[in-house]
């Protein structure tokens, strides 16, 4: 029976987001659309196992919803603090530098999402990783203390991934 | 009535975001101060916008969701984008010099070394 299921649902998170994307696309719940949704979200992930040989473990779908509601509120308010800065501010007056940010998460998930959500954040922008991966290189727009900045990404950001995660 | 007024809200705050968002490729003076413009007109602004969409949809038609997958695929895109732009901001060498990574090399659009190609196989 679970041999059945793996076999049917290598890769649940995506056989459930291929569905989700394909409602979504028609923009209908009608019953002809669901099953193709299904169709899809089975047929899919078989024909494409091949080529993800290295699973990405599940993530807690619980967390990544907070995550996701905070990662959203910060965009709302950084978004108004970086429009007073650009409006407001002469180019001489910003303090614009680098940021290094040391890593500790490892998988390449959840670094990704980081850089992502770094550079959806308004002020900051992810520019370059490390050569093993281990600092992130980030540029912020308007900053008074660069290791601030880096403390604050990291406890308000990795902390929370790394919990999603790892 | 009421929706009206929201729906005009989202829609004005989604075009003042864009609109700061155009101001700054403008008047921003670096290469890596441009960057961050767009990342403002991408978020705030069309998330605004289609917001306003989706009201409009839910109130006056039988409602629509796909509006969630422009802002996913937008946020999926959006920071590589980025993230390319910068890269090449970095070759370009017309930012002010980055800060060496403590414990690593160098950083990684850098990185030439012989971990990157493999060392030459010598056959005796």
């Amino acid at each position: 029976m679970s041999r059945l299921f793996r076999f049917l649902l290598p890769h649940p998170m995506l056989s459930f987001l291929t569905a989700v994307v394909w409602c979504l696309l028609i923009n209908s719940l009608s019953l002809g659309t669901v099953v193709l949704a299904a169709f899809l979200g089975i047929v899919v992930p078989i024909l494409t196992s091949p080529y993800w040989p290295n699973r990405p473990a599940a993530p807690k779908v619980g967390k990544l919803i907070v995550y996701v509601a905070l990662v959203l509120w910060d965009i709302l308010i950084a978004n108004i603090g970086v429009a007073y800065i650009v409006l407001f501010r002469s180019n001489q007056k910003m303090r614009s530098r680098w940021v290094v940010v040391p890593l500790e998460l490892k998988s390449p998930e959840a670094i990704t999402i980081l850089a992502g959500t770094i550079t959806l954040t308004p002020g900051t922008v992810s520019a370059d990783l490390s050569d093993k991966g281990r600092y992130l290189l980030v540029h912020a727009l308007d900053t008074a203390d660069p290791e601030e900045e880096a403390k604050e990404i990291k406890h308000r950001y990795e902390r929370r991934l790394k919990e999603i995660f790892e | 009535m009421i929706w009206d007024i929201v729906i005009s809200v989202c829609l004005v705050i989604g075009a003042i975001f864009t609109f700061v968002g155009s101001i700054g490729l403008l008047k921003l003076d670096t290469p890596m101060k441009r960057v961050h413009a767009p990342t403002k007109a991408s978020t705030l602004g069309v998330g605004s916008l289609l917001l306003a969409s989706m009201i409009h949809a839910f109130v006056y038609e039988g409602g629509s969701l796909h509006e969630l997958l422009i802002m996913a695929f937008l946020f999926v895109t959006a920071p590589i984008s980025a993230n390319f732009i910068s890269k090449v901001n970095l070759h370009r060498e017309d930012v002010d010099p980055t800060p060496p990574p403590p414990g690593d090399r160098t950083w990684s659009t850098f990185d030439t070394g012989p971990a990157d190609v493999g060392e030459p196989h010598h056959i005796d």
